[in-house]
């Protein structure tokens, strides 16, 4: 039997759906990590009571948080669709839906390192400060070390949340497991095809948990 | 350093010189070890007030310190006295409202925050709980204010595995804070204190969190490092036993206000204020004073107190047996402040009035305190 027609599948086309998937979450995880990080260390820093206790500008930037995280992500995605084309040129495909995945993620990102920074011991800041650290070595030496576990669950979940999201974009074309789960189960009706790539997808999410988790238990120090 | 006019200096002989128009660190300065003490730290009028949801709330009224190089300061206060908030503003991780808070000669209300930043370096502090890098091995939290100054790694690695000797932790190295006791863990706070050779330590109720068992190892890890280091202590706590096994000075702080201060051995056997005589019954008995004016009007109660080598001689026996005045021990403390052996007993004097003052006088003489209670008629 051609092993490429098992269960009557497309797996070749199948493979590509994961990697396509694999991809987006890959790349929006590392931009979403890489805006959400200091976005949140910010919120956190000037927020009442931190060490740049700034009130307007935390009231400012907590509110665009809330305005991108209450738009639900099948219409923020269509909403950046010319900010999309104007950041990478195209608002299909793998590329396509990178933008939106990182604009949705970015600052649910950012409120989950911001409740992890809020986790740090209030005594070791002061401990540090009472050393003479700089705000600067505050946040490297201090309170990065010591929310690591937290922080790490939350590029868990972060990622976990990403990949449902890139399944999504498959509505507007953007490739990936989603795309064919729609194409092929949705409009087709084929579906064994939706119920593999929902298998794949729980197996994904599977893994991404548990390498997750183990990560924090190995950096769990109280 | 150009600044003048900042550090006060003061002689033994008046002990209220004016502020010492010199600064040490200055070229040509006049300072005279054998004759001037050196004040590290000085509090003036130090007020704070916390605004809490429009409410006003003062935690300092006007605290006056005055603490010495090279001494080990005690401030004791019961919860709630504004001693936690005293002991924060001397580094300045409380700003106070008002007031001057000098520290080896620095204004440190005047500094901008890199200079502020810079003299912290130059204070240690260690806390009630430890206030340890969870996530940094012990000899990582010792290295941790070496790597914010950026000190070479060599001379880190070096200076760390010296303070682990110092502070008997040999074999801890690579552990994390959460597998060590409290007591472990506050040598580790102390470690990590001393790591850039502070001249102050400051201490934020450093054994309250521990048994009495660990408690006296930390205080003699203190006395140590204050008799080998010449480093200063500022200490606070709520109990008098931490005060008089290692403070030369003590300071009793009650609703924002410094209410008694002096030598430990003056304000422990002669405590004057209430809440003074309130932390010296906690560590010792006090004879019930109604008790004593109870008894018959023929007797005299004194109060005798004896300190230094004369706890060790048989000067109350002596003086008795010569006037011959039969007398009947009703309390009595036989104790060290620091290590400095002292006894205070509650005697009854049994005799004639003449005679009776006849033997007090005596041991007046003999170098013993007196307190007379109660006086037969």
């Amino acid at each position: 039997m051609d092993p490429n027609s098992l269960l009557g599948l497309d797996w070749a086309e199948i493979g590509q759906a994961t990697l396509d998937t694999l991809n987006m979450m890959l790349w929006s995880t590392a931009f979403t990590v890489i805006i959400g990080l200091p976005l949140g260390i910010i919120l956190y820093l000037t927020s009442r009571g931190q060490v740049l206790q700034q009130p307007l500008a935390y009231g400012v930037l907590s509110f665009i948080v809330n305005v991108v995280r209450s738009v639900p992500f099948i219409i923020l995605m269509i909403m950046v669709i010319p900010l999309t084309k104007l950041i990478v040129g195209t608002s299909l495909g793998v590329t396509g839906s990178i933008p939106p995945l990182v604009i949705a993620a970015a600052p649910f990102f950012a409120r989950l390192v911001e409740t992890s920074l809020r986790e740090v011991d209030r005594g070791v800041i002061e401990a540090a400060q009472s050393m003479g650290a700089t705000n600067w070595q505050l946040i490297r030496h201090v309170y990065l070390p010591e929310a690591r576990p937290g922080l790490i669950a939350a590029i868990t979940i972060t990622t976990v949340t990403l990949v449902s999201y890139t399944a999504m974009s498959g509505v507007i074309g953007g490739g990936g497991l989603g795309d064919l789960a729609i194409r092929y189960g949705y409009q087709r009706f084929q579906t064994t095809v939706m119920i593999v790539t929902v298998i794949i997808l729980l197996v994904l999410v599977q893994i991404l948990q548990t390498l997750g988790d183990r990560l924090v238990q190995n950096y769990q120090r109280k | 350093m150009k600044t003048v006019s900042l550090v006060v200096l003061s002689c033994i002989e008046c002990n209220k010189c004016e502020p010492y128009p010199l600064c040490p660190r200055a070229e040509g300065y006049l300072f005279d070890k054998e004759r001037c003490i050196l004040i590290m730290i000085t509090l003036n009028n130090v007020h704070k007030e916390y605004h809490v949801e429009g409410r006003t709330v003062t935690a300092l009224r006007g605290i006056n310190l005055s603490i010495q190089k090279g001494e080990i300061y005690g401030i004791i206060g019961h919860s709630g006295a504004g001693k936690s908030t005293l002991i924060r503003t001397i580094n300045l991780l409380e700003r106070p409202s008002a007031g001057e808070i000098i520290i080896d000669g620095l204004e440190m209300t005047q500094l901008s925050g890199r200079q502020l930043q810079q003299e912290r370096r130059t204070i240690g502090m260690i806390f009630q709980h430890f206030n340890l890098l969870s996530s940094a091995t012990v000899a990582d939290n010792i290295a941790f204010p070496l790597r914010l100054e950026k000190r070479p790694a060599s001379e880190i690695k070096a200076r760390v595995q010296e303070l682990i000797g110092l502070v008997g932790l040999t074999g801890h190295e690579n552990k994390y804070p959460s597998q060590l006791s409290g007591g472990q863990k506050q040598r580790v706070g102390i470690a990590r204190a001393l790591a850039t050779k502070p001249k102050v330590l400051l201490c934020d109720e450093a054994t309250s969190a521990l048994d009495p068992q660990t408690t006296q190892s930390i205080l003699s890890l203190l006395l140590d490092i204050n008799r080998e280091l010449g480093i200063t202590i500022v200490l606070i706590t709520h109990e008098m036993q931490v005060i008089r096994s290692i403070c030369d000075q003590v300071a009793v702080i009650d609703g924002g206000t410094i209410v008694e201060s002096g030598p430990v051995a003056d304000v422990f056997l002669k405590p004057q204020h209430p809440t003074t005589r309130d932390f010296v019954s906690q560590d010792t008995d006090s004879l019930d004073s109604d008790f004593i004016i109870a008894q018959g009007t023929n007797r005299t109660f004194v109060r005798v107190t004896f300190i230094g080598e004369q706890t060790y001689q048989p000067v109350l026996y002596e003086v008795m047996s010569k006037k011959n005045i039969p007398f009947i021990i009703l309390q009595g403390t036989v104790s060290k402040l620091k290590d400095v052996p002292y006894g205070q007993l509650v005697l009854e004097l049994q005799g004639d009035g003449r005679d009776v003052e006849n033997a007090i006088a005596s041991l007046r003489e003999q170098g013993l305190d007196v307190e007379v209670m109660k006086v037969g008629s």
